[in-house]
């Protein structure tokens, strides 16, 4: 149950926009995200989150439009869901916008191009 | 890399917490769950909840919204209680008994063992004892279960059957609008002389009976039930009063009360109450030791409440108490605003001048169906309390005030309008804003001021006002205003938090600097990654000046799922497919064509407003396959997803109807073949009549052109939508050449200079000197801009092409239309549908619910 799940190449997933994977029964949305570190350095996260918007109750997360809130240090990066446009921060599946529920979030792995899930949710709580 | 779980402490662990027991799962004791997991940083508690109900904790004030089609899972509280791992939640699971002696709780015949317990047992719905009152067909109206079984029972029994609701309070309100919601002719039997008794009063009951009345709901007050009878089918058939007379009734709904569910405490030898509760001290401890009771269980200071404000107050001092405290607890806020039957209805502190020498001032207004009441001190200058029916608009000001000085004349406050305008945000920082939250004006003010909120969303999440019933919006806005204001910051007219300029200035910059990526425009005007506002936003300004296909790499990322995988998003994740059919006219080789297409497909069909027909229920993979087909029988994209050009409606005009003086048809085809993927800040429709006659509708579009025996008649700013607008006149008699020009004119001008999300209606009002300018620039040219705008329309002609189209002809566009990356083959397995008027649609969550239960798909099509 606790193994890692290669779900796609890297190559596969375009930068800034999120696609969904079917992990057994889970459905979970992969966003990668390029940029710079606070460093400066180049930067590319791939983010994974339920794909399923809790406010709507379809499997549509990996189809909204990442952005970010807050600058500098504080800022944060977020996916806005397409259905009713709720904004969840993707490290940490929360909704900055109605704090009332929130996404599972994934932990991701990339090595050799390709894209590992744990397919356990990480607890926001034990994150 | 590590894939393991914290282990779990042992149980010689010296720092293993202790266990709380919580029985009950409603929304006090989730509200001490949730209370106590934020307070308790330390992990000293751990928690088991038991939960009679199968549900989660849900939303039972929001019961009725059941019936405006939330689902039950739609009601269920914030999920903080599953995700740690130091809470049990057990639903389904009731505790039968408690031991205070042996400190345990039975539970399924085991026996648990607590270090403190918490009784949220709440209460139940009180059925009087009148015969009959158990006959199928009665109901009573507290939970999930009962509201799903009264709809199932209304359901089955069909169109045109009446029922009766026996209490007119609260409880009663609700039920009744659920049932006349339902299509059920409701009558309100209230044992008092007036609606809402405990809430209002005589002259609020009054105006809230006539209200009600006058939606056709029959209400008698100072009436007595005697019996319910049955019919020969042996289920419910009338209703009999205490004075003999009867009502039909083929559904009753009883809602007189609620008593406290005690018996556990009963049975454990605990401390009851008079009139039933558990006995609390100020600290909600009953008499033994550890043993907390909370909420409509609780009879705290001498009585019991049945509302969730003080519950939650109760829940706090209990977290505070287990976490070492000694809060007491206050007294309770009986403040009540509630919607009901879509009436506003408000009552708060002293509703009913009870203190001596206390004044009230009223206001009523029959005709309108208000009134309103205020209680203030013998000098007139203290607020007491109220009672507000038909308007409450002013409780969220008013309730904050209680106990302070008004600061004007009582009965400006009452009067309508305005009441808004006179709240300067001069509340005592102690004043209560938000009392589902418990939020202070000072907490609101001080996310503004220190804790560095800037907008109703980022207060919202920092303080949690108005994140439960929302009343209480409108004076946090106030509030928040007020202190931005205070700090200097002036409201910008800023697009976003990444951009400080409005889409016109915008639109500017990007022309006149010719930058053409995102990451280029936001790294030299902007800050941050953008966002679902922004990108959108900058993607219709690219599109707008022609830079390329929607799906190309840098423009991908910016567009609404819409626009990227060019079809309408639906409520199950599935879009909607509209190809275009100029003005209307298709042939029949069309119909077919577009008939089949959704005969395979399975898609669900429907004419649409603007003369096309919607294909409804097509899954992301399947896009490529339905244009395929759609683009070899001759159609092309309709934009239905964009904000662009949508259709040119149009009536038959000369071509058939006998009264039509020009050729609308053809008018409305060339139109729209040129406007065609026109990128704008909003959506953009046309109509062209061909006559005074105005079939078309055409003034209730962006541009409609009427024919007239000269010409054609130009108007422009009209929608319908939310707020419909005829549009205005903007040019006569125009021959068909000048006609094009000064629409393309108008519409490449508003493209321009709109703002976002703004439709030609507003744009021509907030526009400086209104039509008549407009008129200025596009037809006498007074900015000298015609030229550009003409040659941006050229441009625009030239460069059209199909967007579907071009991505079938692209194998790495057509690479994004899958479901899953890992599965390109697979459709969304939760799909479902149900077949309704010989067409499919998605499944309801009750009908997924019955589904999964009842262990069959309902035909799901792969």
């Amino acid at each position: 149950m606790s193994e890692w799940v290669a779900v796609c190449t890297k190559g596969q997933l375009i930068p800034e926009r999120g696609v969904a994977v079917l992990v057994r029964d889970q459905q979970v949305a992969l966003f990668r995200v390029t940029g710079s570190d606070e460093d400066g350095d180049p930067a590319d996260f791939v983010y994974a989150v339920g794909h399923r918007d809790p406010f709507a109750d379809a499997n549509v997360i990996a189809r909204g439009i990442v952005g970010s809130v807050g600058h500098g240090a504080d800022q944060r990066d977020t996916v806005a869901s397409p259905m009713f446009k709720h904004v969840f921060a993707l490290a940490t599946g929360e909704c900055l916008t109605d704090p009332s529920r929130s996404l599972p979030v994934y932990r991701t792995w990339i090595a050799g191009g390709v894209v590992y899930l744990h397919p356990v949710p990480v607890s926001l709580l034990v994150a | 890399m590590s894939s393991t779980h914290p282990t779990l402490a042992s149980n010689d662990d010296p720092a293993q917490p202790k266990r709380l027991v919580v029985v009950g799962g409603g929304m006090v004791a989730h509200r001490l769950v949730e209370a106590l997991r934020d307070r308790d940083t330390a992990g000293r508690w751990s928690v088991d909840l038991y939960c009679e109900e199968a549900h989660a904790p849900y939303d039972r004030v929001a019961l009725t919204s059941f019936f405006a089609g939330q689902s039950p899972e739609e009601l269920v509280l914030p999920h903080a209680l599953e995700t740690n791992p130091s809470t049990q939640v057990h639903l389904g699971t009731p505790v039968t008994a408690i031991d205070v002696t042996s400190r345990t709780v039975r539970v399924q015949g085991r026996d648990e063992p607590y270090d403190a317990l918490v009784l949220a047992t709440g209460s139940s719905a009180f059925v009087p004892p009148v015969r009959g009152a158990d006959l199928p067909g009665t109901f009573v109206y507290r939970t999930i279960a009962d509201v799903q079984a009264l709809e199932a029972w209304v359901a089955e029994r069909g169109p045109g059957i009446t029922g009766v609701v026996v209490g007119g309070g609260l409880l009663g309100l609700e039920a009744a609008g659920a049932l006349h919601g339902l299509g059920v002719t409701t009558t309100v039997v209230e044992f008092a002389d007036r609606l809402m008794p405990l809430q209002v009063d005589e002259g609020g009951g009054s105006a809230l009976r006539r209200i009600v009345e006058s939606m056709g709901v029959t209400v008698l007050t100072s009436t007595a039930s005697a019996a319910v009878h049955a019919g020969t089918d042996g289920r419910v058939a009338s209703m009999e009063f205490a004075d003999g007379s009867t009502v039909d009734a083929d559904v009753v709904v009883f809602a007189t009360g609620v008593r406290p569910r005690d018996e556990l405490a009963r049975d454990a030898g605990l401390v009851l109450g008079e009139r039933g509760g558990v006995v609390v001290d100020d600290g909600c401890v009953t008499v033994a030791a550890d043993v907390y009771a909370v909420g409509e269980v609780a009879c705290i200071q001498g009585r019991t409440w049945g509302l969730v404000g003080p519950g939650y107050t109760m829940a706090e001092v209990v977290v505070d108490r287990l976490l070492g405290g000694a809060a007491t607890f206050p007294g309770a806020d009986t403040s009540t605003k509630l919607k009901l039957l879509g009436v506003d209805v408000a009552s708060f502190g002293d509703a009913f001048a009870e203190a001596p020498g206390s004044l009230e001032v009223t206001y009523a207004d029959p005709v309108v169906g208000v009134y309103k009441k205020l209680v203030v001190s013998d000098d007139a200058k203290i607020l007491l309390g109220g009672v507000l029916v038909g308007d409450a608009s002013a409780y969220a000001s008013l309730r904050p005030m209680l106990g302070a000085e008004l600061g004007s004349d009582p009965n400006a406050w009452l009067l309508p309008d305005g009441v808004g305008a006179r709240v300067t945000g001069e509340f005592p920082d102690s004043a209560n804003v938000c009392s589902c939250n418990n939020v202070t004006a000072g907490s609101i003010r001080e996310s503004v001021s220190c804790g560095g909120c800037t907008d109703l969303a980022a207060v919202k999440a920092c303080t949690r006002a108005g994140t439960s019933c929302g009343s209480c919006l409108p004076l946090v806005k106030t509030l928040m205003v007020g202190e931005l204001e205070k700090a200097g910051v002036t409201m910008s007219n800023a697009l976003c938090e990444h951009f400080e300029f409005s889409r016109a200035q915008l639109f500017d910059i990007i022309s006149v600097t010719g930058l053409r990526t995102f990451s280029e425009i936001i790294g030299q005007h902007g800050t941050g990654r953008g966002c679902d506002i922004c990108r959108p936003v900058i993607a219709s300004i690219l599109s707008s000046l022609g830079t390329g296909h929607v799906m190309d790499a840098d423009q991908a990322r910016l567009q609404d799922t819409n626009d990227h995988v060019m079809a309408n998003l639906q409520k199950d994740g599935t879009y909607s497919v509209v190809p275009r059919v100029p003005a209307g006219e298709i042939t029949p080789a069309g119909l077919i064509a577009i008939g089949r297409v959704a005969e395979d497909f399975g898609l669900y069909t429907k004419i649409t407003g603007g003369q096309r027909i919607d294909l409804f229920g097509a899954r992301l993979e399947l896009l490529p396959a339905i244009w395929r087909r759609l683009v070899d029988a001759g159609f092309e994209s309709g934009h239905a997803y964009g904000k662009a050009l949508r259709t040119v409606k149009s009536c038959v005009g000369s071509t058939w109807c006998r009264y039509g003086v020009q050729d609308s048809v053809g008018l409305a085809v060339d139109l729209e073949l040129r406007y065609r993927g026109l990128r704008a800040p909003h959506k953009i429709k046309l109509g062209v009549s061909g006559c005074a006659r105005e079939c078309a509708e055409a003034r209730g579009k962006d541009v409609g052109v009427i024919a007239t025996d000269k010409g054609w008649n130009m108007y422009v700013g009209g929608n319908g939508g939310f707020t419909p607008r005829h549009a205005q006149l903007f040019a006569e008699d125009l021959d068909t050449e000048t006609l094009i020009r000064t629409i393309d004119r108008f519409l490449m001008y508003y493209v321009r200079t709109a703002d976002r999300l703004q439709r030609t209606a507003p744009w021509v009002e907030t526009h400086e000197g209104g039509v008549d300018a407009i008129r200025a620039v596009v037809v006498e040219d007074t900015l000298g801009i015609c030229a550009d705008l003409d040659a941006a329309m050229a441009a625009h002609v030239a460069s059209y092409r199909d967007e579907w189209a071009a991505t079938l002809a692209d194998p790495d566009k057509l690479a994004q239309f899958v479901s899953f990356v890992n599965a390109p083959d697979a459709g969304d397995p939760d799909l479902s549908y149900v077949t309704e008027r010989g067409q499919r649609r998605p499944a309801t969550a009750q009908e997924r619910a019955a589904t999964l239960i009842a262990g069959v798909k309902l035909g799901v099509r792969a």
